[in-house]
């Protein structure tokens, strides 16, 4: 088995597994022949978020990917790389301060039923590995986007019977955050716990429109209309 | 002195102090060598204990008698009695910060019941509560604005003895792994959250491959009493050929254990360490064991057990609604460690500890199911409160004498042997013979084994000089940790002459009185045996 990883340059390693997760496969490279090779991991059963890495441009868990012969793997998008796999995700945690991203004060032993534990047990289940953040393209144009996995997070917690000041959290949301999502759902097909962040961002968004803010993009292309109602392109 | 509380470790021990101690308004710093999020508490599924009485009858005396009687004698009743009866007050915290519990109609917290406990127990969330509890707990931090600084490897603590001569802790200091600079950081008080030492058993352990028990040599180093060593459990049910775990609550559930005749052979309830004998037994015999879950459903399964269903189909090829799970017992949890007293300090002064690295007293021989989640959150909450109490009174003068050069860790040594390999070996002779069963003979010839690798480590080194982010270095730091914690169990597992919880003895498979005792080991000095 051959594949190609990203060094400073491609390099190729060769390994005789079989039926080897990317893992085992690195692993085995950095034991027994270039302990140069660098990369993170931690539980190897795909819910610490350590190890998550593009193979052939699609975000994946090293731990649950199963190798291919001529895989391609690169370090995640929109981070500084540290060195090889490794990248730096200090900025992407930071989002979840910058959306405020927690239950805003302690709640007082408040019921909940299985009805409004499940309105966000999925939500719940993120790793934080960083796989969404990587495959969004907002980050192209916008480096302070609050990103899919802070938006998640922070639906989680307005959809959280415990939350007492949800408009709060709404507000901080307004600017990078839900209406710059261009809902192209890159984040929803890498999501290894098959979280849709597009989805909770829509979701953001009708909450938004019902504490009465608006799509300023939708309000921008008011503005382009004539005073007599025709567009002026 | 900047800090008033360091806490070594982002785990779910870690931020519990940190939450404490910020709480209470201490300067606090915690230093994790990874991310928070990414550590061993994300792994727990099956629950943490409460007597909550939410699913059927129940006692905070229940929870302790039964957390007594899998100690096997060797717990300290009175902490027993302080984990148990914190333990409504510690989850109804957890639930009130934000942990998303699985409910029951009735809008309680829902509970399950796990091995040895005589009622349902557990509060769990689905079969994924350690990432729900560490998650909401970052968040928590977060917000509270805690300053958690990343990926820094903790190399020693900073001792200075005060007039009597007393040691006392007042700083830490770690390598950063994104440049391999030392850095030193002054601290009043230093709390070690940093984990257990199941991966001395290398890929023989449902842990994380950072549970490398750093803490625990790094306190020992430093003159730190550490206690109850040889005491590992095994947990019964890990995928056969990936060693990743499957939850205790998919056998709470109704889950059956069965040999290759498809034959029960045990009562699947009782404590991990009779259950991880059993299967082991029939292995020894020739036989396959297999967990069975086939009858619970497929709704039951994915309503309570959706994690486990994916890893056994990920890493088994086996979906256990239609199929028997392939399973064999494992390192998963160590009951030993830094010793600490009722305050959580351990027998230097301002150093605390707390978690699965800390030896609190109350699993004994033998840690019961929900127990570890539950430890974390009601001693964490103590250590964070004694250590910013502690901080407050200090006015001792420290001088901080401490090498800041970081090339000597890459000068010294030399890379004949490959490191890895000797880390494989420990583990293979440690499952063989440091294992479930355990005996004299082996035990000794192990040790042998083991103070030859150690002979040889001049000969190991790393092959990867460069500074930034060497993952080579640090894992031959691991190494060098794992290769000290190794002669602490073996030396303690050679000494009980006697079977107690999850150290069996073939050679003596009695409990005996003699040893109804701690085995402490003070910095180099000879095992003792302790009330």
């Amino acid at each position: 088995m051959k594949i190609k990883i990203q060094r400073d340059n491609i390099k190729e390693y060769e390994t005789d597994l079989h039926d080897s997760t990317l893992l085992e496969f690195l692993q085995n490279i950095k034991t027994t022949v270039d302990s140069t090779l660098t990369y993170s991991s931690g539980c190897r059963s795909g819910v610490c978020g350590s190890c998550a890495v593009r193979v052939n441009s699609k975000e994946v868990l090293a731990c649950s990917h199963k190798v291919k012969d001529g895989d391609l793997v690169e370090p995640l998008r929109n981070c500084d790389i540290i060195r090889d796999l490794v990248v730096d995700m200090d900025k992407a945690y930071s989002f979840n301060n910058k959306a405020k991203a927690w239950q805003s004060k302690d709640s007082q032993n408040i019921l909940l039923s299985p009805e409004n534990e499940k309105i966000n047990e999925i939500q719940t289940d993120c790793i934080m590995c960083s796989s969404c953040y990587s495959a969004c393209p907002v980050y192209a144009v916008n480096d302070d986007f609050l990103g899919p996995f802070s938006l998640t997070r922070i639906w989680r917690y307005v959809s959280d019977k415990r939350e007492t000041s949800p408009e709060e959290k709404i507000n901080t949301i307004q600017t990078n955050g839900v209406w710059d999502c261009t809902l192209c759902n890159e984040c929803t097909i890498v999501c290894p716990q098959d979280i849709s962040s597009k989805a909770d961002i829509e979701k953001l968004r009708a909450r938004s429109a019902m504490h009465g803010f608006i799509d300023p993009n939708v309000s921008n292309f008011d503005s382009g209309f004539g005073f007599d109602g025709s567009p002026s392109f | 002195m900047k800090y008033d509380v360091i806490i070594i470790g982002a785990g779910g021990a870690g931020l519990v102090c940190a939450i404490n101690a910020k709480e209470k308004g201490a300067n606090v710093l915690v230093l994790t060598k990874e991310y928070p999020t990414r550590s061993q508490t994300s792994m727990a599924q099956g629950g943490i204990n409460a007597a909550l009485g939410n699913a059927d009858e129940d006692s905070v005396e229940s929870h302790i008698q039964n957390t007594l009687k899998s100690a096997h004698g060797i717990a300290d009743e009175k902490a027993v009695r302080f984990l148990c009866e914190n333990a409504p007050d510690a989850v109804h915290w957890l639930d009130n910060i934000g942990v998303p519990f699985s409910r029951t109609k009735e809008s309680k917290i829902a509970q399950r019941k796990l091995g040895g406990a005589s009622a349902s127990r557990a509060c769990y969330a689905q079969d994924y509560t350690g990432l729900k509890i560490l998650h909401t707990l970052y968040d928590k931090c977060i917000s509270l604005d805690i300053d958690i600084k990343n990926e820094k490897y903790l190399l020693e603590l900073l001792t200075n003895h005060d007039e009597e001569n007393k040691a006392f802790v007042c700083g830490v200091s770690v390598l950063n792994k994104r440049n391999s600079e030392i850095e030193t950081y002054e601290s009043k008080s230093v709390i070690l959250a940093t984990g257990g030492y199941s991966r001395i058993y290398h890929t023989h352990s449902t842990n994380s491959v950072s549970t490398t028990g750093d803490g625990i040599a790094v306190a020992h180093r430093a003159g730190a009493r550490v206690s109850d060593m040889e005491f590992i459990q095994f947990h019964p049910t890990a995928l056969k050929n990936s060693a990743i775990l499957i939850s205790e609550s998919a056998r709470g559930a109704g889950g059956h254990l069965l040999n290759s005749k498809g034959l029960r052979f045990t009562n699947e309830l009782a404590p991990r360490d009779e259950v991880a004998r059993a299967i082991d037994d029939e292995i020894q015999k020739g036989e396959d064991v297999f967990l069975d879950i086939r009858h619970l459903g497929e709704h039951f399964i994915n309503e309570e057990l959706p994690q486990e269903r994916k890893l056994a189909r990920l890493y088994e090829n086996v979906d256990p609604v239609f199929d028997l799970l392939p399973i064999k017992p494992v390192a998963h949890y160590t009951m030993g460690g830094i010793e600490v007293d009722s305050n959580s300090m351990t027998n230097i002064d301002g150093l605390f500890a707390v978690g699965e690295c800390a030896n609190h007293k109350v699993h004994g021989a033998n840690r019961l199911g929900g127990n570890s989640l539950l430890e974390l959150v009601v001693f964490g909450r103590q250590a964070g409160e004694n250590a910013y109490y502690y901080s407050k009174e200090f006015n001792k003068s420290t001088t901080l004498s401490h090498n800041t050069d970081s090339s000597s860790l890459f000068k010294s040594s030399s890379d004949k042997i490959n490191f890895y390999d000797k880390q494989k070996l420990i583990g293979e002779i440690f499952y063989k013979n440091v294992s479930i069963k355990r005996e004299k003979e082996k035990l000794l010839q192990s040790l042998e084994e083991i103070l030859k690798i150690k002979e040889q480590l001049p000969s190991m080194g790393i092959k990867d000089k460069s500074k930034i982010y060497n993952t080579n270095l640090i894992e031959f730091l691991e190494f060098k940790n794992i290769l000290e914690i190794c002669e602490l169990v073996i030396h303690s597992a050679i000494k009980r002459q006697e079977s107690r919880g999850a150290h069996y003895r073939t050679d003596e498979p009695r409990e005996k009185d003699e040893y109804k005792k701690h085995s402490v080991i003070p910095k180099d000095c000879e095992i003792n045996y302790e009330d």
